[in-house]
């Protein structure tokens, strides 16, 4: 299987690659298109700021490699944040393919949201094994509200989208590859999607 | 629900444990990877591992360290001690690392957290503050506790917060080492003034301590390295008494 994480200078994916390898897989790191379009599966990662992330995936050209794609795609944390319709962080308009609109957290909680919380309502073999209310570790702002793609909830002032499925493209707000055996599974899952 | 992070931490040097572990089944008892699997498999949240080295090879055999704990182990982890620039936090998180924490560099530059921020995202930068109390006041100290200055707690807690920081980890240097509980009066007063999350450090010695820390200390996660080395608690243990008190907790 060929495995690609996008590489496109946005954060840490270093502890995506060992979370595999701790799986048996290599992944590659990339940001050379025709490498992406025939790999079998897709990370997209991300950390950072939205609209300065999305200026990286432009000047790469890889805003127009990514909707495309046909095989699995796994957005994580500002990965997917990125593949939904638009971000208030930066006023940033996404990649579109999540119709929902990224918004941020009020001063009614503390911001950023960092540790470990649950995930319910789970919706997609991408969670074959897991438990209602098992637990996953995020860390973030802007969050993507409950939707028609909504395949796991989480609650933080509200509930709200902690993955997203439409068609070959997923995503996921928290941080599998920090997850502990929950995170683990759900990678390998990822991996085996017929 | 968000539960409460219980974290250990390791003291660094040259690449090595420092403080003795009480660890019979640890093959090298003076390695971090291993201790750092051992607490991740036990249910430790996250961990910290703070350098502690002073020798001109320590940035080298710290980013070799992150990199070894980030292929082995399954949770989050922050490094601390002696970073003072945005080349040092890069090498880190290049490395694996998944949060970074400043300490008397950003008291001595404030800017510096403004910069990392910019660079790598509030996510990943902590700003643990060590203090203690001076004639009724909590003033900061610097180099690990041992040099007091003027700046007050809470302002500079406040400040810490406007420029960016994602967390705090505070220490109270009158509580660390008295195995007597935290500073829970202060940590709820930081808790509540502040908007983002507070580590509670220095002064852990059983478990009602950490129960009392979450509730009267309002903290979001504790830290404690001495109570877990010397296995005079196990994490899931803990972890038990946390839940029966009513305080959510992953297990």
């Amino acid at each position: 299987m060929k495995l690609v994480i996008v590489n496109y200078g946005a954060g840490n994916i270093q502890s995506i690659k060992f979370a595999f390898q701790r799986l048996g897989y290599e992944a590659v790191l990339t940001d050379d298109a025709e490498e992406i379009n025939t790999a079998d599966r897709v990370i997209f990662p991300g950390v950072g700021e939205a609209s300065s992330a999305m200026n990286k995936l432009k000047a790469s050209g890889l805003d127009k490699v990514i909707p495309a794609l046909r095989q699995p795609v796994l957005g994580i944390c500002l990965g997917m944040q990125l593949m939904c319709h638009s971000s208030e962080e930066g006023n940033t308009l996404g990649l579109g393919i999540f119709d929902t609109d990224v918004v941020r957290f009020t001063k009614n909680v503390k911001v950023p949201q960092i540790g470990w919380n649950q995930i319910t309502n789970l919706k997609s073999s991408l969670f074959r094994d897991v438990a209602e209310k098992d637990h996953i570790y995020l860390v973030h702002s802007y969050y993507a509200p409950i939707c028609k793609e909504t395949i796991a909830v989480s609650e933080y002032e509200l509930a709200y989208s902690s993955a997203l499925q439409k068609g070959n493209f997923y995503g996921v707000q928290f941080h599998p590859e920090k997850s502990s055996k929950v995170g683990e599974r759900i990678l390998k899952n990822f991996l085996e999607l017929s | 629900m968000l539960t409460k992070r219980i974290i250990p931490c390791l003291d660094i040097k040259d690449g090595r444990t420092v403080k003795g572990v009480n660890f019979v089944d640890l093959r090298d008892a003076g390695d971090p990877v291993e201790l750092a699997k051992i607490y991740a498999d036990e249910g430790a949240d996250e961990l910290v591992f703070l350098d502690i080295s002073a020798t001109e090879e320590r940035r080298k055999t710290l980013a070799d360290l992150v990199k070894r704990v980030a292929e082995k182990v399954n949770i989050p982890f922050t490094v601390g001690g002696g970073i003072s620039s945005v080349e040092d936090v890069d090498v880190l998180l290049q490395n694996g690392a998944d949060k970074v924490s400043i300490n008397s560099s950003a008291v001595k530059n404030p800017e510096l957290i403004n910069e990392l921020v910019a660079k790598f995202g509030s996510q990943c930068i902590v700003v643990a503050i060590d203090a203690k109390q001076i004639n009724g006041e909590w003033r900061v100290h610097l180099v690990g506790g041992k040099v007091p200055t003027e700046i007050e707690l809470f302002q500079w807690a406040q400040e810490v917060e406007e420029r960016g920081a994602g967390e705090i980890l505070f220490t109270s240097m009158d509580h660390d080492g008295t195995k007597n509980g935290f500073a829970n009066e202060t940590l709820a007063k930081l808790s509540t003034e502040r908007n983002i999350p507070i580590i509670a450090s220095g002064g852990a010695g059983n478990m009602q301590h950490f129960v009392d820390t979450f509730i009267e200390g309002k903290a979001d996660a504790a830290l404690a390295a001495s109570v877990f080395h010397f296995k005079e608690m196990e994490i899931k243990d803990l972890k038990k008494k946390l839940q029966n008190n009513g305080i959510p907790v992953r297990l």
